[in-house]
């Protein structure tokens, strides 16, 4: 019984320190984003590796999501004879939370997991031991410019999430089944809200990229310098993730969308 | 990390490309283009009732979309429904015995205002306010008096 107490004390504990770690981290993180403005150079490839890489994944998942969601709507819709409507429910599900959610875990997952291991290696290796020994700050060298690669590439990704997800809507929703193609995207235009649907979403998407961003470069710097810490380290970034980004989403949804 | 004038190009694609998708959401998939609102003029009417209308509902004349509605607020007074409609400046022709109607598009569609131009010479000018209107049809009241109607014709 002690003993339960004792570990639940110590999880506890160790709980909030590692909170307070990850805080002081982004502190140093965000204070460190000023000195990659002179180099955009590291800024550059890391958009590259976040980025890029990540591009594929997106892409595709996006136009299968749009493809399903619209068959799905179809058969539901024309029950009640209110096919027309597809376009707006595609768009409405994709935009304001598919789109941002669902780029946030790929993104986790592919790049975030990426980050984690990358710099967990490096501090197994010593390298950024290495790099303060010669006077460079790896916060301003390696972190702050990953940290802002992941905050500018996820809006980005989640935009073409949300655009190539509604495009294979129309694909399947006019090409394969029947829906009238003016009234998919009139509908669409007429309902959705650039300041409530398309801008929140963009502001949802923001915010997972900061904090997926956040975990896996967190994790990877404070993993135990090992290859099981690595690993560990690695499955906790997309853990913890997809965790933040649920929650979150569940709060920014109640936020934005409450009235009206 | 060695870097090739191949990444650049990749990264720049990849960049174009997502705001390529954001300007897609934008404009093609949103209403921000009714955003960009040409000039409008201003015009006010009275509804008894004004039904399921809410601010951002269509006007419209003939069936085509000439504006929105702006605001919607109740005057304590008279108690009626004061709606302020947002009309494109390119249709200001109406005169001012012109008819406001709330209509519903379809069964179970959205609530829209309708105006209906009458016969006068004198044309209505930003801020008028238009006196004829007729107010939405509360289905349950319309089903109400056909029942009593009917209840009626019996005895």
């Amino acid at each position: 019984m002690i003993e339960q107490l004792e570990l639940l004390g110590s999880l506890t504990r160790g709980g909030f320190a590692k909170l307070g770690r990850g805080t002081r981290f982004l502190l140093q993180t965000l204070s460190g984003i000023g000195s990659v403005i002179p180099r955009p150079r590291l800024l550059l490839n890391q958009l590259y590796s976040v980025g890029v890489l990540s591009f594929l994944i997106i892409t595709i998942s996006g136009l299968f999501v749009g493809m399903v969601l619209s068959l799905q709507g179809y058969y539901t819709l024309s029950d009640f004879g209110a096919e027309a409507s597809l376009g707006l429910m595609v768009a409405t599900s994709l935009v304001r939370e598919l789109g941002p959610v669902v780029s946030a875990l790929l993104f986790a997952g592919r790049a975030g997991s990426a980050l984690t291991a990358e710099i967990g290696l490096m501090k197994a290796t010593e390298q950024l031991s290495g790099m303060e020994m010669m006077a460079v700050d790896p916060i301003q060298r390696i972190i702050a410019p990953r940290f802002l690669a992941g905050l500018i590439a996820m809006p980005l990704l989640a935009g073409l999430f949300s655009a190539i997800g509604i495009l294979g809507g129309q694909l399947v929703g006019s090409g394969l089944l029947g829906v009238d193609d003016g009234a998919y995207w009139a509908q669409m235009q007429a309902k959705i809200d650039f300041q409530d649907d398309i801008v929140n979403g963009i502001i949802k998407s923001i915010t997972f990229g900061f904090v997926t961003t956040w975990i896996a470069l967190f994790e990877g710097y404070d993993a135990t310098p090992t290859a099981e810490g690595v690993s560990r380290a690695t499955t906790r970034t997309v853990v913890n993730s997809a965790f933040s980004v649920l929650g979150l989403d569940f709060i920014l949804t109640a936020l934005m969308f409450g009235d009206d | 990390m060695s870097h090739t004038p191949t990444q650049d190009t990749l990264v720049g694609l990849f960049v174009a490309a997502g705001i390529a998708g954001l300007f897609f959401l934008a404009f093609h998939a949103s209403n921000l283009s009714a955003y960009a609102e040409h000039d409008i003029y201003t015009l006010t009417a009275r509804f008894e009732n004004s039904g399921g209308l809410k601010a951002k509902s269509p006007v419209s004349a003939a069936g085509v979309k000439i504006g929105q509605v702006s605001a919607i607020t109740f005057d304590p007074k008279t108690y009626d429904a004061v709606v302020e409609m947002h009309i494109d400046s390119h249709y200001n022709t109406f005169p001012d015995d012109t008819t406001a109607s709330i209509f519903t598009a379809g069964l179970l569609g959205e609530q829209y205002v309708n105006l209906e131009a009458g016969g006068s010479e004198i044309m209505l000018k930003d801020q008028d306010k238009i006196e004829i209107t007729q107010s939405a049809i509360i289905l349950e009241k319309a089903i109400g008096q056909f029942l009593f109607k009917a209840a009626e014709e019996k005895k």
